[in-house]
């Protein structure tokens, strides 16, 4: 792995780090709470907050598990870098997209329809 | 009486060991030998036993027999091991020992492997000690309770035995790691303020297969017969060359 590669991992996990707690947190409080899914895309509909939160939260994890995954890709696979390389862009768009489609959902329910 | 001192007064009530020993080069196979059993025999007693009264075809390596010199490491009942320093009653297993030559190394012969590659990285990693004086300038004092005198400390006791290099998964998944012995050494290097290489060492452990290759499985740590860290040696080199790169001076 190079240095940049490293430092965008290690970057991503630190900034993560945070936003998995505060994930965590809402998944106890809505589900300890019973707040039902319309209350939860009540609060998150048309959400700037949400909607930056867990933007956020999909960019960072596609970089962090795209990286990871070209490691996996070259050590496990024996893929070349060039080759494992192809599969980190891949595999970060599809998370990216994914997610994004994850966080329009909640934010703007409908606008995928 | 403990066991040990029973097979010391009385070794022929207990049974032979069964040895099966890695015969031939990459595709050969383990060739099973009997070898009676003695009070403090070390797994290279075992070796040097078979191949002085069995079957003096048998090559391996030693040479100090005390845990110094480092040549003797082999594959000890899966595990990597100083064969001087190993006694047979700590490894054996139901009278049983299978000794390998060392993994991810290429086997020359039997238990010898070709240790190119493991001293290669150390080039690689630039772990040589670039001098900054010569012998006519004064000795430098350096205080043993220096921060980077008493971490340098802390790993410069690796006798090159390859143990960390043949336990090191990453080692095995990735040809162009480095490996924790040639990072260790850097490390050592790195905070010797003798040493005048630390401008090429950076770039050298930063680069492709270096320090931020290693997924700090500890396997190094666990299986240094002299008790080294070397995965604290390269979280160390992570520090450095992250600062280094903040500070602009690595690309």
């Amino acid at each position: 792995m190079n240095m940049r590669l490293y430092l965008v991992q290690r970057g991503t996990a630190l900034l993560m780090m945070p936003l998995i707690v505060g994930h965590l947190v809402v998944i106890f409080y809505a589900s300890s709470r019973g707040v039902s899914a319309t209350e939860i895309l009540g609060r998150t509909t048309g959400s700037v907050g949400w909607a930056v939160y867990y933007g956020a939260f999909v960019v960072l994890a596609a970089a962090h598990a795209a990286i990871g995954l070209r490691t996996i890709a070259m050590e496990w696979g024996g893929l070349s870098d060039r080759a494992a390389s192809a599969v980190m862009w891949g595999a970060g768009f599809l998370l990216f997209t994914l997610g994004l489609r994850a966080v329009f959902a909640v934010i703007a329910p409908g606008s995928l329809a | 009486m403990t066991l040990a001192d029973a097979r010391a007064d009385n070794p022929v009530k207990f049974p032979d060991i069964e040895v099966a020993i890695w015969r031939g080069s990459e595709d050969g196979g383990y060739r099973t030998y009997r070898v009676p059993r003695q009070a403090s025999q070390t797994v290279l007693d075992v070796v040097t036993f078979v191949q002085r009264r069995i079957d003096p075809t048998l090559s391996y390596r030693f040479a100090c027999r005390v845990g110094v010199c480092g040549s003797c490491a082999m594959t000890v009942n899966g595990r990597p091991r100083w064969t001087c320093r190993t006694h047979v009653s700590n490894v054996v297993e139901d009278d049983r020992l299978e000794i390998a030559p060392l993994a991810n190394l290429p086997v020359i012969k039997d238990l010898a492997t070709d240790m190119s590659r493991f001293f290669e990285k150390w080039q690689e990693a630039k772990g040589v000690h670039v001098p900054t004086a010569t012998r006519h300038d004064p000795i430098p004092t350096i205080s043993p309770l220096e921060t980077r005198r008493a971490a340098a400390n802390a790993a410069i006791e690796c006798i090159n035995c390859g143990i960390c290099f043949s336990a090191c998964d990453t080692v095995r998944w990735n040809a162009d790691y480095l490996g924790p012995a040639a990072l260790n050494r850097a490390w050592t290097l790195a905070n010797d303020a003798r040493d005048g290489g630390h401008a090429a060492r950076l770039p050298a452990v930063a680069a492709k297969g270096g320090c931020h290759a290693c997924h700090t499985h500890q396997s190094c740590e666990q299986h240094c017969p002299q008790a080294l860290n070397p995965t604290a040696s390269i979280a160390g080199l992570k520090r450095l060359t992250v600062e280094a790169f903040i500070r602009g001076e690595l690309t």
